[in-house]
């Protein structure tokens, strides 16, 4: 995947360019909006990292003079400022996403590759299937080797958006604002509590599990352990 | 702003001093205008007058010589010029030779002319010799002679001439005392302004205790600094309350900063494998983790208090905010062995931050498990007994015109001396020391309530802790 970096501090970036290039992806980077939004112009690029504050011009007129181009690509603003309306200054300017410094690495990855999916078909796809889990999204059931799972609303919801990011890292505070919509964090780890119920109907009759932990970062729905 | 260092120029550019400088011209424009009409008319008609008053002599000169013979005329100017006043005769032959009169000669200015006219001659009887003003009247005389009938007016020239003068002298008094009075007054105002400005300047060098100087007669400069002042205190009471925040930031920020270090440089030293650096780093970015919890909680609390959430407030339908927190937070508690429910829910919208509102809530329903188990809270270990060791509450009601959201438990509750502590930031009864958290949950709630107009209230529960989170409608 081909990300683009803008963001005026160095260490940062650096530190963003290298850990994105270990886990295999090809990432760019401008260090001002000008040359930012010039290189975004390029195209070819599958997620774009704007930081807010960039000299010459600010993240979000970056955004926005991206989408008056007709330009689509997804975008992750990346932002000290993380109050109650700032994120949704952000978001309206065109962002996809609003991640606020400072942030774990994990989670901005989880992150960009969710955004990446967003532009391959599939999302709007009525039937999502993991292995032998299948939900049909017309219907609202599922069924795992045949056999129907019964789930509250928010269960279902919850295992909707799993799948529908299957084979990625999703964390807790995506799995928050996406199901939940809430946007801060909770002291105890109230997802945890969720996901382990949902783990008991998905997963607890059968011999592969299909969510999986990821230490540090989050769950994944995957086939395989691997 | 440039302040002109020159006292007495700085006096002269106010705006005082112009004004007054201003309506002195005006004034003494309009006055010297009437003056002046005021004067050419009295003097038109003082000589208008003594013409009048000549013409009426001659005539009766005239009648007295056509009753006798020509020499009649002779004597009666001769008579009359004898006495010592201010009457002037002048009586010339058809030849032009003087016959009487107390005249000299002809005056020149009269020579020709047929109507009365002012001239100059010159008086030499008395202590003050000179060139004297009278106006005369020339008549022609059957005869051919000319006889010259006038009066000396010098003495009202000089009257009027001393008018003038003194109208001189009371103007330029007018002006100058104008104009100093101006200069005084602006120069008052000066001082006290230039006073502002030394204690304003001082203020914004950093001495906020600093006031504006007051004269105490209530006069607009004293409402100015009064309202100043006012002012001043009010920044100095936010920028109190900013230094005791940063002050309790770096207090207890400093601990868990400390804390990340000791655990970074004990991993450092100890570590032999590249599994105990591992551990040790997990360890350091989770303390990492908690000082950055701590710190967003504090950014929101300040950015609460300065209150800058107007723009986003939308109506909230309540219940519903409560029964995704309970649903979201059912299974925790059932984890922590508490009953979570919800009993009462009124209808009722309220204008709010749904977030906020939603993040209060949680704040109260994290306590509430955190602490509203009946036996005391000894580790973290999740009850395995299925027994039921809680029962928390969420109710909403409408109370005096506000939506209370209440959430109670039957824990150990807190102390009525507590209560009002446990609402401060960073204040986390002994009882809780053990537990996680940033010791700003109940702090946070507090400014959510403030900031919407309402209130937190913690009650007693008997047995347990009620929190009443108060919001107008």
């Amino acid at each position: 995947m081909r990300v683009l970096l803008i963001e005026d501090d160095t260490e940062t970036a650096s530190f963003l360019i290298k850990a994105l290039k270990e886990s295999g992806h090809n990432a760019e980077w401008a260090a001002d909006g000008i040359s930012g939004l010039d290189l975004a112009r390029e195209g070819a690029f599958d997620v774009l990292l704007v930081d807010r504050m960039l000299p010459e011009l600010d993240g979000l007129s970056v955004i926005h003079t991206l989408r008056k181009e007709g330009n689509q690509t997804p975008v992750l603003v990346l932002s000290a400022l993380g109050e109650v309306d700032d994120r949704v200054k952000g978001l309206k300017a065109g962002g996809d996403d609003y991640l606020t410094k400072p942030y774990a690495y994990a989670e901005l990855l989880a992150r960009v590759e969710a955004l990446s999916r967003r532009t391959i078909p599939g999302e709007q796809a009525t039937r999502l299937v993991v292995g032998d889990l299948v939900l049909d999204r017309l219907s609202h059931a599922v069924t795992r080797a045949g056999e129907p799972i019964n789930l509250q609303p928010r269960e279902y919801r919850l295992l909707e958006y799993l799948m529908k990011h299957a084979g990625q890292v999703v964390t807790r505070t995506m799995l928050l604002e996406n199901v939940w919509d809430y946007h801060f964090d909770p002291q105890t780890n109230v997802i945890d509590v969720h996901v382990s119920r949902l783990r008991s109907k998905i997963d607890k009759a059968f011999d592969k599990p299909l969510i999986h932990t990821v230490r540090g970062a989050g769950y994944v729905v995957r086939e395989s352990n691997g | 702003m440039k302040v002109t260092d020159n006292p007495s120029r700085a006096t002269l550019s106010t705006t005082v001093f112009g004004l007054s400088a201003l309506a002195v011209a005006a004034f003494l424009v309009v006055t010297a205008v009437l003056f002046a009409l005021a004067i050419w008319h009295t003097n038109r008609v003082f000589v208008g007058d003594v013409l009048d008053a000549l013409n009426a002599e001659a005539e009766a000169l005239l009648a007295t010589s056509q009753q006798g013979d020509a020499d009649t005329l002779q004597r009666a100017v001769a008579r009359l010029s004898s006495k010592a006043n201010s009457r002037l005769y002048y009586l010339a032959s058809p030849s032009g030779t003087k016959l009487a009169g107390n005249l000299a000669d002809l005056p020149p200015e009269l020579a020709n002319r047929t109507a009365g006219g002012l001239f100059t001659y010159r008086y030499d009887r008395g202590p003050q010799p000179g060139e004297r003003t009278a106006a005369g009247l020339p008549v022609r005389l059957r005869s051919g002679g000319l006889l010259v009938v006038a009066r000396d007016i010098e003495d009202q020239r000089s009257l009027i001439w001393w008018m003038r003068f003194l109208a001189l002298v009371a103007f330029s008094i007018i002006a100058l005392g104008g104009l100093g009075l101006g200069y005084m007054a602006s120069r008052s105002v000066l001082t006290r302004v230039d006073r502002l400005t030394y204690a304003t300047r001082n203020i914004m060098a950093g001495d906020l205790s600093g006031r504006l100087p007051f004269q105490g007669n209530g006069d607009e400069f004293d409402r100015l600094s009064q309202s100043v002042n006012d002012m001043l205190s009010r920044i100095e009471h936010l920028m109190h309350g900013l230094k005791e925040v940063s002050d309790n930031i770096a207090h207890d920020l400093k601990t868990p900063l400390n804390r990340l270090r000791h655990r970074a440089e004990a991993t450092l030293r100890t570590a032999k494998s590249k599994e105990d650096l591992t551990a040790g780093l997990g360890q350091t970015i989770e303390a990492a983790d908690e000082i950055i919890k701590t710190f967003n909680a504090l950014l929101l609390i300040a950015r609460l208090e300065a209150g800058a959430i107007e723009k986003t407030k939308t109506p909230v339908c309540l219940a519903s905010v409560l029964s995704d927190a309970a649903e979201l937070y059912e299974p925790v508690a059932e984890e922590a062995g508490l009953h979570l429910s919800t009993t009462e829910m009124a209808a009722l919208t309220v204008n709010a931050n749904r977030q906020l509102i939603g993040q209060a809530v949680i704040n109260l329903l994290d306590n509430a498990i955190k602490y509203g188990r009946k036996t005391a809270p000894g580790c973290d270990s999740p009850s395995s007994a299925d027994s039921v060791l809680g029962e928390i509450t969420i109710s909403l009601n409408r109370r005096h015109g506000n939506a209370e959201i209440a959430i109670a438990d039957n824990g150990p509750g807190i102390s009525a001396s507590d209560r009002t502590r446990a609402m401060e930031r960073f204040v986390r009864l002994d009882k809780s020391r053990s537990l996680p958290g940033t010791g700003l949950g109940l702090s946070l709630v507090a400014a959510v309530a403030r900031l919407h107009g309402g209130e937190l209230r913690l009650e007693d529960n008997a047995p347990g802790l009620k929190a009443v989170l108060s919001l107008p409608l």
